[in-house]
């Protein structure tokens, strides 16, 4: 232990004494980790920008009073309208308000994005605890498929698995970028069970006679969830990505679904004509969406690190 | 009490009630492997080779050696972490091999441990009270009735450390009373036998005078059989009763603390003592000065015959060809494994209570 | 090896040293007032306040202390490894042979560290560089500081290895660091300590990972190389048992202050400080049979806002009303010695 670190672990007194919190109360560690978010502006930023984020995606009534989708919202005499002082974010070549599309798109993003992460974090906690913890047989088949699904090349695979469906959605697009995504988070969790299951506290449970179940549930998980929290909030990030660049390719979502994707697809074709609005918007809200979402698995991953535990 | 004598042929000694803990001919062996997807076990790594003795109730048995003399394996494999490659250990006339899950969940009420590094030992997303009364949650008959909190609270000024601080956290605690959790944590199921791996090493020095007298305390106090595991001499000298020098998987000598401290017949035992630092600069030039020379031999590689003859100033050629057995020798009242083995005195003991004064 | 040292204000015609006054008949070492600070999230921790010592060609001064008194970041103090920030110089001189390294120019002063002054870590297998051989490492420091051609370095690493008595040195010169136990590891951390030819070596906890018979060689080593080259040794460790045997004089710190300065003799026979006492009390000694070991009871202070008064007083058995309202200076002990104890005499006398 460091000089300082000694220091600052230690208090006069009795045997009995321990060290008080900064409050002078009980401090988990995960009271530390919010302590130290709070004082961080890049967590209040990118916070609020989440929240305002996912708001939108569940309620965007709260947003945009008309979805663009209901009757009579986009007439077509107003395609393509720029932006002016009323209306600054102008008008889609459908004919829809701009700023009403961008709010009703995102929960086609970002709730699609919510039910990826759902599901690797479940494939990757339940095969990477599996392999991490049993070792030996089991690990080898989990890391070789894994290994199988890595090698898979991911916007052409996308490309080839997203063709076959007729019809695709927000269940059609999430099914196949899990597929495309468990595997990272499954050698996240087994590196990090891996190394969990060498702390001492691990032996001492099996010292007293645990099965391996309870020392899974009550040790292993707790104090391996870290990094997958860290990589699921980033991965919250990449999955918009992801699924915006599909959309463009024209193997995301289908016409006459409003998101971002085909937005940006519109304004791709139309932009270098003089409709700077139809690209620049759309853009500009994937691009702010996932650098809120990684800002903030970043800040995460330094308040959870280890090393300053 | 009782010495020991280990031939493999012998006929195992009729247990006593006195006898907590026999361990006889215990070996183990973790294979070396090559491949990537086959993989072929080509050498072992004989950690623990052929290791016997026998813990009397309220007896505390010091082993002592160095890096890779196999006594941190002997630990895990009495608490039944590791499986034995081949030998026997039976805890309380129960054979620990080949016992079924739930039998040995049983057992393990009789035998706990108290670990090494008080930082990772515990839990630290869980409080001290969980902690302490995880032991309940895997055995919960133990509580016999009584209230789990209650115990746990006990438990806890039994060891010392303030009761109302059930709630805290590990990391709010500093290194001897990380260590005081664990022993509350080793005590709760009432064990008879408590292996202690090097429990004092990661501590302070004003600090470790204070866990090794709580360990003494809850001695008297519960009837309590230590094994005591560590390569601090001076610490193993003041709380064991026996003791006994391993190298290389195997044991050199065993004895009481007399025997072993006073009058070492094993030259690695002798070597060992005239190697550990006394706080007295008076010492210096005074005590035997036995230098060894050379590395320790690799464990998956040992040397034929002796084990320490690479290292040996008494070496001769029946030391490469025979193995010496664990034996009591001529000159001497305990056993030793060693062909030349004979008493010499390199720690001339201060009995006087204040200790300073030759 | 049988050079002579060299006159330390000559050194090779290309030196920046060589326009330094220092001054021969200063001792090699002098520690002043020395004081760091670290600025922490909790306020502002005084690691080291105000310790003062000196060291001379051929003598051994054993640092000792319990972790978190300060030790290790005196060395690193003089050593100019210290974190900048968190941590800070906050006063105290540091002079080589009359000249003080804290105030000197950067440039002359890396080169002082570098050539005069040598640490050795506790931890060999993470001070060396694991991806590159022994040999290379050792030879670096021959190739960039003296120039020699790549031939010529490896030539002095091999006889470096032989120096600290590494068998085969030939052989085990392209040998990685892994390759090497943990006692020949730090033979080749030593190796390297000493390839400029450095007058102080301070040790950090040298032999604690080590097993005890190494110890026993690793020791045996720098005494051996310290009487050959004269050379000042630094020790710093927790362990009483391994100064006691190697010591000339010994530093006693806790909590960032030195409560006890004598030789070694004067310090284990009569200790002055009620500290020093109660350590020697309480530890385990492979020559006693088993008593009661006296208790240190509690536990070191917060290093930020510290307590008025001693900072050893809550767990002191001679602490007065006294101690607690008056933080005790270094009183000057007969014998040259010096004790941080207002009641001093009484600790003697017990």
């Amino acid at each position: 232990m460091s000089d300082l670190s000694a220091a600052q672990a230690a208090t006069a007194g009795e045997p009995g004494a321990a060290v008080e919190g900064a409050s002078g109360s009980t401090r988990s560690l995960w009271g530390d980790v919010r302590y130290e978010l709070s004082r961080s502006p890049v967590f209040w930023v990118s916070g609020v920008l989440v929240l305002v984020i996912l708001l939108m995606a569940f309620f965007p009534q709260l947003f945009a009073s008309t979805s663009p989708n209901s009757r009579g919202a986009c007439p077509l005499q107003q395609a393509r309208v720029a932006p002016t002082w009323e209306h600054p974010f102008g008008y889609t070549s459908a004919g829809c308000d701009m700023w009403a599309s961008l709010v009703w798109g995102t929960g086609k993003s970002v709730i699609l994005a919510v039910l990826v992460v759902a599901g690797i974090v479940i494939i990757g906690v339940v095969t990477g605890t599996a392999a991490g913890w049993f070792g030996g047989f089991t690990d080898t088949i989990v890391s070789r498929i894994t290994d199988i699904f890595f090698g898979l090349p991911f916007i052409l695979g996308a490309i080839v698995f997203l063709a076959i469906f007729p019809t695709r959605n927000i269940w059609t697009i999430s099914l196949v970028l899990t597929i495309f995504g468990w595997t990272s988070m499954t050698r996240v969790m087994r590196g990090s069970v891996i190394a969990t299951k060498q702390r001492d506290f691990v032996d001492a449970a099996r010292a007293l006679g645990a099965t391996d179940l309870f020392i899974i549930r009550k040790h292993i998980l707790a104090n391996s969830i870290a990094p997958v929290i860290v990589l699921a909030t980033i991965a919250l990030g990449s999955i918009i990505s992801a699924e915006a660049t599909l959309t463009v390719l024209g193997v995301g979502y289908q016409r006459p679904t409003v998101s971002w994707g085909l937005l940006v697809a519109d304004g791709q074709n139309l932009a270098l004509a003089g409709f700077w609005h139809l690209l620049v918007y759309p853009c500009a809200f994937i691009v702010v969406t996932v650098l809120a979402f990684i800002m903030l698995g970043d800040v995460l991953r330094d308040a959870l690190d280890p090393r300053s535990r | 009490m009782t010495t020991d004598t280990t031939r493999a042929q012998e006929p195992l000694p009729v247990d006593d009630d006195d006898v907590v803990l026999t361990v006889r001919d215990v070996k183990k062996y973790f294979p070396l492997t090559q491949g990537i997807v086959f993989k072929r076990t080509i050498g072992h790594v004989k950690a623990v080779d052929g290791v016997s003795f026998q813990l009397h109730k309220g007896e505390t048995l010091g082993i002592v050696g160095e890096s890779g003399c196999g006594k941190s394996t002997l630990g895990r494999l009495l608490m039944g972490l590791e499986a034995p490659t081949e030998g026997s250990i039976r805890l309380l006339g129960h054979e620990m091999a080949g016992l079924k899950p739930s039998q040995m969940r049983a057992l393990r009420r009789d035998i706990q441990i108290v670990l090494q590094d008080p930082y990772s030992s515990l839990d630290p997303r869980m409080t001290v009270g969980d902690i302490v009364g995880e032991p309940f949650d895997i055995h919960p008959q133990a509580l016999e009735g009584r209230e789990r909190r209650k115990v746990v609270q006990e438990l806890l000024d039994v060891v010392g450390l303030n009761p109302d601080h059930v709630n805290r956290y590990p990391h709010q605690f500093s290194g001897g009373q990380r260590q005081r959790i664990g022993i509350a944590r080793a005590l709760s199921l009432k064990p008879k036998v408590i292996v202690c791996d090097e429990p004092v090493s990661a501590l302070d020095v004003s600090v470790q005078a204070q866990v090794v007298n709580l360990f003494e305390r809850l001695q008297d106090e519960f009837g309590l059989s230590y094994v005591f595991i560590a390569h601090d001499l001076s610490v193993v000298r003041h709380i064991s009763d026996r003791v006994m020098v391993m190298y290389l998987g195997k044991t050199m000598e065993i004895g009481n603390e007399d025997q072993i401290y006073g009058e070492p017949t094993h030259p690695y035992t002798q070597a060992l003592l005239s190697a550990v630092p006394v706080p007295d600069p008076r010492m210096k030039g005074r005590r035997d000065h036995i230098v060894l020379e050379g590395d320790v031999p690799s464990p998956a590689n040992p040397p034929s015959g002796c084990r320490f003859r690479t290292r040996c100033w008494k070496a001769e050629d029946i030391c490469a060809q025979e193995e010496p057995l664990l034996q009591i020798r001529e000159k001497a009242d305990h056993p030793s494994a060693c062909h030349f083995a004979q008493p010499r005195e390199i720690i001339r003991a201060i009995d006087e209570p204040e200790g300073q004064d030759a | 090896m049988t050079d002579t040292k060299p006159d330390v204000t000559a050194g090779p015609a290309k030196s920046p040293l060589r326009n330094v006054a220092f001054d021969p008949s200063a001792p090699l070492l002098e520690v002043e007032d020395l004081a760091v600070e670290f600025h922490t999230r909790d306020g502002v921790a005084r690691a080291v306040n105000g310790v003062s010592f000196s060291l001379s060609e051929g003598e051994t001064l054993g640092i000792l202390g319990e972790s978190g008194c300060g030790k290790s970041v005196t060395a690193q103090a003089i050593m100019g490894i210290l974190d900048t920030p968190p941590a800070r110089i906050a006063g105290g001189e540091v002079r080589y042979r009359g000249v003080d390294l804290l105030s000197m120019d950067e440039k002359l002063r890396r080169h002082v560290r570098a050539n005069k002054i040598a640490m050795i870590f506790q931890d060999a297998l993470s001070s060396l560089n694991p991806v590159f051989t022994v040999g290379w490492q050792l030879a670096e420091s021959f190739r960039v500081h003296q120039g020699a051609d790549r031939k010529q370095a490896k030539q002095r690493a091999v006889e470096m290895l032989d120096l600290v008595g590494i068998p085969a040195a030939k052989n085990r010169v392209d040998d990685f660091p892994h390759q090497f136990s943990g006692g020949m590891r730090q033979r080749v951390m030593i190796a390297m300590a000493l390839s400029l030819k450095p007058d102080v070596i301070i040790a950090d906890e040298p032999t604690t990972a080590l097993d005890v018979t190494v110890q026993a060689q690793v020791m045996q080593l720098l005494a051996d190389l310290q009487q050959e080259m004269r050379l000042g040794l630094i020790l710093i460790t927790h362990d009483m048992g391994v100064v006691a045997d190697v010591a000339d004089k010994i530093c006693v710190m806790y909590a960032g202050n030195a409560v006890e300065q004598a030789d070694v003799y004067q310090t284990y026979e009569s200790p002055a400080h009620p500290y020093t006492r109660a350590l020697l009390e309480s530890i385990p000694r492979v020559d006693q049979k088993g008593q009661e070991l006296t208790v240190i009871k509690g536990l070191p202070p917060a290093l930020v806002n510290p307590p008025p008064g001693c900072l050893f007083h809550p767990r002191c058995t001679f602490a007065r009303d006294r101690c607690k309202v008056e933080a005790p200076p270094l009183y000057p002990v007969p014998g040259g010695r010096a004790s941080a104890c207002h009641y001093w005499e009484e600790v003697m006398a017990k």
